[in-house]
């Protein structure tokens, strides 16, 4: 098992986010260990339910997720990383707010699709996967599929009043 | 009819706008469209009211502390609104003029601005533009958006605006 080092989240206005990813060859010793490194550093980050390469200062098309005791969430599929995923089906279309960790200072409402099928790849052994999910799990994949395309959640907010100034808790 | 146009802006507090109602309504000033906000901290509300003139308005809102305000008599305006809603999303490194370039291009393309948001957050700029586009425009007004967008290192995004009836 590759040992995750934690990586500098790089925020907005950094052209990485806005650029569209690579995909990869997953079984490469690089994307093995920037899987790791996603999950490490996702799990030191408070709150943190999915973290994208780009994020990581990677243009690629690798993310890691886990949703696991979010209140929002219904079905779960644990910590995981999967390299250039697809979504290939989206249902249910319903707004939520969201938060990113590249945008730290602002949460939007965003609409995302409440049910979607994703095929990608497994870091590592390269085999497919093909995952199907719904309420919060599914808007975080749609989220990070979303960084690996080179988009934030700001290039789907409702409208001019659907940002809004993170809340601070002294 | 006529109406009175009202900005009240100031440093925000608690009670402006318990101050700002309670003082129209004392001279019969009907609240009818109103809107809002804090920015950067600073209190600003925009409204419309009726059933009061320009001087009694001014002269309720003249006592308020710490706002300033102002009043106007406005010709009832046409409400209604033509073309297609869509959202334009800009992010980027602040600089200035984006929010000119932006709107210079919507305008070009006979887009109206009907609501608009802007935030700087560090050095990250964000404008939300909801536009009321002519039907038919809105591949020209992309393509055009995308060149500005270019110039200015900024993204941008049109999409068509959401708008669900239940």
């Amino acid at each position: 098992m590759t040992e995750g080092r934690v990586r500098p989240v790089v925020t907005a206005p950094a052209a990485v986010l806005s650029t569209v990813g690579a995909e990869v060859d997953p079984t490469s010793p690089e994307v093995v260990q920037l899987a790791a490194d996603l999950v490490a550093t996702m799990r030191v980050s408070p709150g943190c339910v999915g973290l994208a390469a780009p994020q990581v200062g990677v243009g690629v098309q690798v993310f890691a997720v886990d949703v696991t005791g979010h209140p929002k969430a219904v079905t779960t599929h644990g910590a995981f990383v999967l390299c250039n995923a697809k979504i290939v089906e989206a249902s249910r279309w319903k707004a939520g707010r969201e938060g990113c960790m590249s945008v730290p200072d602002l949460t939007g409402d965003v609409k995302r699709a409440g049910r979607v099928m994703v095929e990608a790849v497994a870091p590592g052994t390269g085999e497919p996967v093909t995952l199907s999910t719904d309420a919060f799990e599914a808007r975080a994949l749609q989220h990070e599929i979303d960084h690996c395309a080179g988009k934030l959640f700001l290039d789907r907010v409702a409208g001019a009043h659907a940002i809004y100034q993170r809340r601070v808790y002294l | 009819m006529h109406e009175l146009a009202i900005t009240v802006i100031g440093p925000d507090r608690t009670g402006i706008v318990a101050d700002v109602a309670e003082a129209l309504a004392e001279v019969g000033a009907n609240l009818t469209d109103s809107t809002m906000t804090r920015l950067r901290g600073h209190f600003a509300m925009t409204l419309i009211c009726t059933g009061a003139g320009v001087e009694a308005a001014s002269l309720a809102l003249e006592p308020l502390d710490g706002v300033t305000t102002t009043v106007r008599e406005v010709s009832q305006a046409d409400a209604a609104t033509n073309g297609e809603p869509w959202v334009v999303s800009v992010h980027g490194a602040d600089r200035l003029g984006i929010v000119a370039a932006v709107a210079r291009v919507v305008a070009a393309e006979g887009g109206n601005i009907t609501d608009l948001s802007t935030r700087l957050t560090g050095t990250l700029y964000v404008l939300i533009a909801e536009i009321d586009l002519p039907a038919g425009a809105s591949e020209e007004l992309a393509e055009r958006l995308a060149v500005a967008g270019a110039e200015l290192g900024v993204e941008v995004t049109l999409r068509p605006a959401e708008s669900e009836l239940l």
